[in-house]
């Protein structure tokens, strides 16, 4: 057995684990030994592949293994990673780890919740070592599921309408999708599910391609946050409990920008040629127009959700541009943005917690009472609006630099139109600062809270060291993510 | 010279040090650590300058450009990548005196000022940063490392700005210094961009084969943007606003960040990209001047009316940086002796005017110290009660309003020549800016030391000399003012890098030298005695001027207007108006429309019997009926 299906199968062990605990403490133990495996798996899965390719493995894909389970649809249990993949699950398993202290004082239900959160880990995993159309499709479905439950019954605000919109929105992207992949699957002759011998297959005829694309981009755009249907974050993210939020806008969000380019872009590229101008647009609007609708919000969820659409959208526009440069930097900010937003949820999780409210009007300067979160809060705000030295720069300037690398002027003009989408960030990002961290306290009830606990301090730490380090020494990554970019972009470029 | 690195690496420690471990060191400890480690970035820093200008020139009597360290940080594409490294040559030299001598001054000075502050850890911390930014932004070796550290001395700049964070004043100002200026990196992005593409690297040589396939028509437009990133940091107009208001930070941050280093870094940035400017954009290279004159005007003519000396000093650095700007800009040649003179003019002021700006900013510093005040009403008369800062101040006064032998003279001298050299025109409002310059300079001078005493004030708070932590910085960069105009500085800077006599030309320092005596004696016919009958009745006579002046022209209105109305008013609020009510609306009728239709056709599972008996048996007589038929 493969050691990717650790992936599947630690989480398994610890839903058993779960299961059987009893008490707060044993479902606690679980959920720490079981987090750090797999955080402690990534890490040596970094290694493992950084050294393999090190050693001269030229292979798109390593670590192979597959099994068929069902045979006459050609569906099979097939894994293995590239710099893509691995840079993902590094980054679920750093949410994950982080979600599990940032809910250590959830009630009630602690063990229900940390079930359901784990399946939700469960199918973020699966997905991400997925190479089978349909057993991807199958753990994105695993994954989508529990998001329903984890805001219907953890959440808060108007809880039931939001996990009803999010969950039925995802459902209507996830319907297109099944369809898509029918498509490709026919299309390219219906011998195989595996992306990699479809895409070397490369024989769906463009008619099918017109069609089956945008169906399949569609579908996962919905999990990008693509305009317009991006309406289930906002809702979504303000009435989910602080750890779904985190894995839900760090890591399932990336499943959106991960799908559009494994499958839609990679097994269609004459489409993706074709009609990648239109959703070129539909992110381009996303970018600016995230960024406007985050700087009038008082709500300090809504935001960041807004932020997310704008940032999300840069990951598919740069994708579209189809080539290598702006690929690897849509993947870093997949990786960037995964941990930005997972720490600002977090921190305005905390914020809430002890406030209240989420209401920037209602909070002044908690510099003073709460400084150790208030410090990670204006962290969080530095690296979201792209500071050189944390992750998101390095991001967005592969983004801008390989998008503006495009031989056409129009894209050229697109790229400088996002390009003004930092300004816009500085703007709502100071603003909120400013507005609920700044200035002096005239909240009695506000000047009585407490700072953060130790568990809430290992998660902010944790997220702004991975910041950090991603920002600060940058070219191991791209290197990595670059390799693996390069193959799918071939593909891409006639 | 690999150690070279250290001067940027040093103070990054010093900054992670304090800022993680300052929660738990004393302050003396904190600012120890970050005086000191600045004092061995100065070490270095003369060093290098000594070793660098000491070595043998080369053949063509220029100085080497060293590389000591050079590294790939972040790949893009083949051929794109953010290097990281240091660059030495005569500019990025001369940048580390200024910047490590300012900043170690200030170190110093801080432990006075801000003794007992809270938050002193921190303030070194920021210090620190910033000091690492900026020694990064001139010893970058290609334009995207720059454009790294530029982003981070803003950040620095922003932090510092809002120190005293519970002042609603500082939020404000430090949030509008970073947004104005991160607009303007907009353009300096954009220009690196299009630099890119045309120009296919990031360093400071394009690539001659793209340039001549069509690359050197897009120069001036790139030149152009990266200007705008150039007029943001360097407060040039339309985009100086940030800088009066960034005036709220401690008094020391003004004089290194608002006055001396970060400031000037426009400036730099045109410095360092003159070469191309002057082969492929002179046209961009001439706006830079208009752009610098009318900044020069504009700022100088605030100056006269404000009444807080903090202001007043910010405007001048506006205006002196205008100085500079058109220094550059009326370079017509990369020759000193034919038309590149200003080359080495606008280096020359960047140099004295960074040691007495920062002066007179520290002087302003032990002034508000004692009299907790910036407004000129609560001084007067402070001669008496402060002899080492008067004197001091008195130096920088006449060093900026260009009396010899003080070494603003020498500078301004030399972009006046140059203005003349390029148009008489030019040359004549530079002229008349520099005595406007004396004058304004003159009547807070006479205000602050002279004039009418508040003594009310004076005998409760018994103002009096300063700590020496905070008078010995003044006595140095007094002494570095009075004598820095000797250096031959030509020698060391110059357009093509070979050496060049400073020759002081009789008619040009003749009038400066008359332009700013007339205005000093009208500042002193103005403003030195008790009652100021003729500034009063100017004032009254042009009281719309003089209240637009005095409201900074009603710039920051027009800005309110945009932001508030036109930003926040028109596109963001129906943007999110839009997103709530008519996009989600349409999902949620789609929603309604589904739930709907099931509501009205529910009644057909009604589950009762006997209905469905009866549709049964009509169904079935319908299809008899059918079959009969």
């Amino acid at each position: 057995m493969n050691f990717l299906s650790l992936y599947i199968f630690i989480p398994l062990l610890m839903l058993v684990g779960l299961w059987l605990a009893k008490g707060l403490k044993t479902v606690r133990g679980v959920m720490v030994v079981g987090s750090s495996a797999l955080l402690m798996l990534s890490i040596g899965l970094v290694i493992a592949y950084l050294s393999a390719r090190h050693a001269g493995a030229a292979a798109e894909m390593l670590f192979r293994a597959e099994m068929m389970w069902y045979p006459s649809l050609h569906i099979a249990y097939s894994v293995g990673v590239d710099g893509i993949s691995v840079a993902m699950l590094l980054l679920s398993s750093i949410i994950v780890f982080t979600g599990t202290f940032v809910s250590w004082r959830l009630k009630p239900l602690t063990k229900e919740y940390f079930l359901w959160f784990t399946l939700l880990a469960m199918g973020v995993f699966g997905f991400f070592i997925s190479i089978d159309l349909f057993t991807m499709f199958m753990f994105y479905e695993v994954a989508l599921i529990p998001m329903y439950l984890l805001i219907g019954v953890w959440g808060s605000g108007p809880k039931e309408y939001a996990a009803m919109k999010l969950t039925l929105m995802l459902m209507g992207g996830s319907a297109l999708l099944l369809i898509g992949i029918l498509g490709i699957f026919y299309g390219s002759g219906g011998t195989t599910m595996n992306i990699l011998e479809i895409a070397k297959l490369h024989n769906i005829p463009l008619a099918q391609q017109c069609i089956w694309f945008p169906i399949t981009f569609l579908g996962f755009g919905v999990l990008g946050a693509l305009f317009p249907f991006h309406t289930w974050s906002p809702d979504g993210h303000a009435s989910a409990p602080t750890a779904v939020s985190m894995l839900h806008a760090g890591v399932l969000m990336k499943l959106g920008g991960y799908g559009c380019f494994r499958v839609a872009m990679y097994l269609m590229p004459e489409a993706a040629n074709q009609m990648g101008w239109i959703f070129l647009i539909l992110t381009g609007i996303s970018v600016v127009y995230g960024a406007f609708s985050a700087c009038v919000q008082t709500d300090l969820k809504y935001i960041n959700a807004y932020s997310s659409v704008s940032h999300c959208g840069l990951v598919l526009f740069a994708l579209l541009m189809m080539n290598r440069a702006a690929a690897t930097g849509a993947v870093l900010q997949m990786l960037s943005h995964g941990l930005t937003t997972a720490l600002f949820f977090a921190l305005i999780g905390m914020i809430y917690g002890r406030t209240h409210t989420r209401n920037i009007n209602e909070m002044r300067g908690l510099m003073r009472i709460m400084p150790f979160l208030s410090v990670g809060f204006v962290l969080a705000g530095l690296a979201n609006l792209g500071l050189p030295g944390f992750s998101g720069f390095v991001a967005e300037m592969t983004i801008f630099v390989g998008s503006f690398q495009h031989f056409d002027a129009f894209h050229r003009v697109l790229t400088i139109i996002a390009c003004s989408s930092i300004v816009i960030t500085a703007v709502y990002i100071l603003r909120l600062i400013g507005k609920i961290l700044y200035g002096t306290c005239t909240n009695k009830a506000h000047l009585k809270l407490s700072d953060a606990t130790w568990e809430e301090r290992l998660a902010v730490i944790t997220l702004i060291c991975c910041m950090a380090g991603l920002g600060l020494a940058p070219s191991w990554i791209s290197h990595m993510i670059s390799n693996s970019v390069g193959p799918i972009v071939s593909q891409l470029i006639p | 010279m690999e150690y070279t690195i250290f001067i940027l690496i040093l103070p990054f420690l010093s900054f992670l040090f304090l800022g993680l471990a300052g929660k738990w060191m004393s302050h003396r400890a904190a600012g120890l650590v970050g005086t000191l480690t600045l004092g061995a970035v100065a070490a270095m820093s003369y060093l290098t300058a000594f070793l660098y200008f000491t070595a043998p020139r080369l053949a063509d009597g220029t100085f080497a450009t060293l590389i000591p360290v050079n590294f790939e940080w972040l790949p893009f594409t083949s051929t794109l990548s953010i290097d990281m490294g240091v660059l030495l040559d005569p500019i990025s030299v001369m940048m580390l005196i200024v910047i490590s001598t300012v900043s170690l001054m200030v170190h110093i000075y801080s432990f006075g000022y801000m003794k007992g502050e809270r938050g002193f850890q921190r303030y070194y911390s920021f210090l620190s940063l910033f000091s690492m930014s900026m020694l990064g932004l001139v010893l970058a070796t290609n334009i995207f490392q720059m454009y790294v550290y530029w982003e981070l001395v803003g950040v620095s700049s922003y932090l510092l700005i809002g120190f005293f964070y519970t002042r609603p004043a500082a939020i404000a100002a430090s949030k509008k210094a970073f947004i104005v200026t991160r607009f303007a990196d907009l353009g300096f992005l954009i220009g690196i961009l299009v630099y890119s593409y045309y120009g296919g690297t990031f360093s400071f040589h394009p690539d001659s084969s793209m340039l001549m396939a069509g690359g050197a028509a897009m120069m001036p437009l790139a030149l152009g943007l990266m200007f705008i990133g150039g007029a943001g940091k360097s407060a040039m107009f339309p985009l100086h606003i940030w800088l009066p208001d960034a005036m709220e930070g401690p008094t020391p941050v003004s004089a290194l960040i608002h006055a001396a280093t970060m400031v000037v870094a426009g400036v730099y940035l045109v410095a360092r990209m003159f070469p191309l400017f002057i082969v492929y954009a002179p046209g961009v290279l001439h706006i830079v001047a208009y752009v610098g004159a009318f900044t020069a005007f504009f700022a100088a003519s605030i100056a006269c009316v404000q009444s807080d000396i903090k202001r007043v000093l910010a405007f001048s650095t506006i205006s002196q940086i205008g100085f500079m700007m058109v220094a550059l800009g009326v370079c017509t040649s990369l020759d000193p002796n034919l038309g590149g003179l200003g080359y080495m003019a606008s280096m020359f002021h960047l140099f004295t005017h960074a040691m007495f700006k920062s002066l007179l900013f520290l002087c302003a510093g032990c002034i508000i110290e004692q009299v907790h005040s910036n407004e000129m009403s609560a001084m007067g008369g402070l001669r008496k009660y402060m002899p080492v800062t008067h004197i001091a101040f008195l130096i920088a006064c006449l060093a900026i309003s260009g009396i010899p032998p003080f070494s603003g003279f020498f500078s301004k001298d030399e972009i006046l020549t140059a203005s003349f050299n390029f148009s008489p025109i030019m040359g004549w409002v530079m002229a008349i800016i520099a005595g406007m310059t004396a004058f304004y300079m003159f009547r807070i001078y006479f205000g602050i030391f002279w004039g009418t005493e508040n003594k009310e004030l004076h005998e409760k708070l018994h103002p009096h000399e300063n700590p020496l932590t905070m008078t010995i910085p003044l006595v140095i960069l007094a002494g570095i003012t009075c004598v820095a105009g000797f250096i031959p500085f030509g020698q060391f800077i110059s357009s093509n890098g070979q050496a060049y006599h400073i020759d002081i030309e009789l008619s040009t320092a003749l009038t400066s030298i008359i332009i700013g005596v007339v205005s000093i004696a009208l500042a002193i016919f103005m403003y030195m005695r008790p009652t100021q009958p003729v500034a009063d009745s100017l004032a009254r006579k042009f009281k719309e001027l003089y209240t637009a002046a005095y409201h900074r022209f009603y710039v920051d209105e027009v800005y309110q207007f945009i932001t508030h109305r036109i930003i926040f008013g028109c596109i963001s609020t129906p943007i999110a108006w839009i997103d709530r009510h008519i996009i989600d609306g349409l999902l949620n009728f789609s929603a309604w429309s589904a739930y709907a239709t099931s509501d009205s056709i529910r009644s057909l599972q009604s589950g009762r019997v006997q209905q469905y008996a009866f549709v049964f048996l009509l169904g079935a007589l319908a299809l008899i009926l059918l079959l009969i038929l």
